[in-house]
């Protein structure tokens, strides 16, 4: 630190660093009073158990999988669905926004079925594609992939195509053609693009996993909460969102590191 | 000896769907080796699509431009081209801007590089060779992007108003400065620009134009004495006031 801050410096930085902090403690403080009022209320008999589950309730339940190592499949069979349908939706994405800047025209005659299909409520492709793929890991994936990719694949060539003008026609003026323009300006222009659409794209192939897993599925979280309410095990239904809530918050935190050392 | 480049009868119109906008029509001119030509004239006379057209990256409607007396479509004639913002490229270091134009032409020898290097020294960029472009001045961005230019060595430099996007005393010693560069180099260049007072200070020639659809009105040697003849110097020449009148009123007088 430097040695010849101001008071009024000092007094600044120090009254930003008690911000953050109380900001962290209020965020604590609310974790645990959330959960504190919910095992409080299901003892007291105040919230039904049996229908709300309870935080110690879940965590037994989360120590008995535990114990049969059965949780770990579950979560094991989400995550990599997730990450693999994630995967091609950024290959594909990426790709398709290349292509369609390369070929404007192409680019004009597939807006209207990319508006429809980006636009379509993915969860009714679901069914249909059981009956095509089959009950398994297949169906999952392209349903998580085909909820993420029509958007990714939009707001990529959206953005291809707001890159300034001139810095396309500095690559030009230099003697260079479509590819170089596509290599030397638009893709690491569009980094910082990227990384937002992956951070969106992580969050709906987690929704895509769900819903697939919902109808297609013998393992998983998605499954797990679907079987959990048929037999009225609220308690596996609830630590499976709570696994999911950990999960996504986890994947969005990974994305954020990679955007610090982008 | 031979002109560098030659405009012949050259038309050229922008089309849209709301019609035709004529920007430049019957331009007639040449351009000697190591000359200096400023083109002036109002704004949006088209004088862009002028260097768009010397470029190649428009092409000509009527009429035909002519590199070293070669049809523009067949000469290999290198042109550097120079933006009016410098474009640096903010992920990529100064000196692999500079690089950017051997990257694209697949010409990045040790040879490239060397260059580079020595231009970087004289051109007083060296320590910043790797530092991203942000941690420069306006004026020494506006410096890297004319290394990045002449790393081609281009026989013709194209000047779109280099030195627009500076403030005004950065302007100045920029313009001065480039202006001194180019003269070493003995470079053939085409500057536009809406700043009479630059043009005077830098052309040999300047070619005035009228009103879109631009003509040629007139073209107006320039003449100092030796004691003036730097860029700065002829700012207080006495004849430099008398030239800037008398492009004013070329371009005051209307039809």
């Amino acid at each position: 630190m430097d040695k010849s801050l101001s008071a009024a410096q000092a007094h600044y930085l120090k009254t930003r660093s008690r911000h953050r902090h109380l900001v962290l403690v209020g965020q604590i403080l609310l974790f645990f009073l959330f959960v504190g009022i919910w095992e409080f209320t299901a003892y007291t008999g105040i919230l039904n158990d049996f229908i709300f589950s309870s935080p110690s309730r879940m965590v037994s339940c989360f120590l008995k999988m535990i114990g049969d190592l059965s949780i770990f499949t579950h979560i094991g069979i989400t995550l990599a669905e997730t990450v693999g349908s994630f995967f091609l939706v950024m290959a594909c994405g990426i790709l398709a926004a290349m292509l369609l800047w390369l070929f404007p025209t192409l680019a004009e005659l597939l807006e209207p079925y990319l508006v429809m299909l980006n636009s379509l409520p993915k969860s009714a492709l679901a069914p249909v594609l059981i009956v095509w793929l089959g009950n398994n890991v297949k169906t999952i994936v392209v349903a998580a992939v085909s909820v993420a990719v029509f958007g990714s694949v939009m707001t990529l060539h959206t953005g291809f195509k707001q890159v300034d003008p001139d810095k396309i026609r500095l690559i030009y003026t230099l003697g260079g053609s479509k590819k170089d323009v596509l290599f030397k300006v638009l893709v690491p222009s569009s980094v910082p693009l990227i990384i937002n659409n992956m951070k969106v794209n992580i969050g709906l192939c987690l929704v895509g996993v769900i819903i697939g897993e919902f109808l297609a599925a013998d393992k998983g979280l998605g499954y797990l909460i679907i079987y959990g309410s048929q037999v009225f095990k609220m308690d596996i239904v609830m630590m499976s969102i709570v696994i999911l809530c950990i999960l996504s918050m986890g994947f969005y935190q990974l994305i954020s590191l990679l955007e610090k050392h982008a | 000896m031979e002109p560098v480049l030659e405009f012949i009868n050259v038309c050229f119109s922008y089309h849209s769907p709301d019609g035709e906008t004529p920007a430049l029509s019957d331009i007639n001119f040449s351009v000697m080796p190591g000359e200096f030509i400023a083109i002036v004239g109002p704004s949006g006379c088209g004088k862009t699509t002028l260097l768009s057209l010397i470029s190649g990256l428009l092409e000509p409607e009527a009429g035909e431009i002519r590199l070293f007396g070669k049809s523009r479509g067949t000469s290999e004639t290198n042109i550097g081209y120079m933006l009016q913002k410098d474009h640096l490229f903010e992920w990529r270091t100064i000196y692999d801007n500079v690089l950017l134009g051997p990257e694209i032409h697949h010409s990045l020898n040790q040879e490239a590089k060397a260059q580079a290097d020595s231009m970087l020294n004289t051109y007083g960029l060296s320590a910043f060779k790797h530092s991203p472009p942000s941690a420069l001045s306006g004026g020494m961005r506006q410096r890297a992007a004319l290394i990045r230019t002449l790393a081609l060595e281009p026989d013709i430099l194209l000047l779109d108003e280099p030195f627009s996007a500076l403030d005004y005393q950065t302007r100045l010693e920029v313009g001065d400065d480039i202006g001194g560069i180019l003269r070493r180099e003995g470079k053939t260049a085409v500057l536009v620009t809406h700043d009479l007072a630059e043009a005077i200070t830098l052309a040999d020639r300047i070619i005035i134009l009228s009103h879109r659809p631009a003509r040629i009105r007139k073209i107006l040697p320039l003449h100092f004495s030796e004691a003036f003849d730097t860029p700065l110097k002829r700012r207080s020449a006495p004849c430099f006031s008398e030239y800037f009148d008398e492009i004013w009123k070329e371009l005051k007088s209307n039809g």
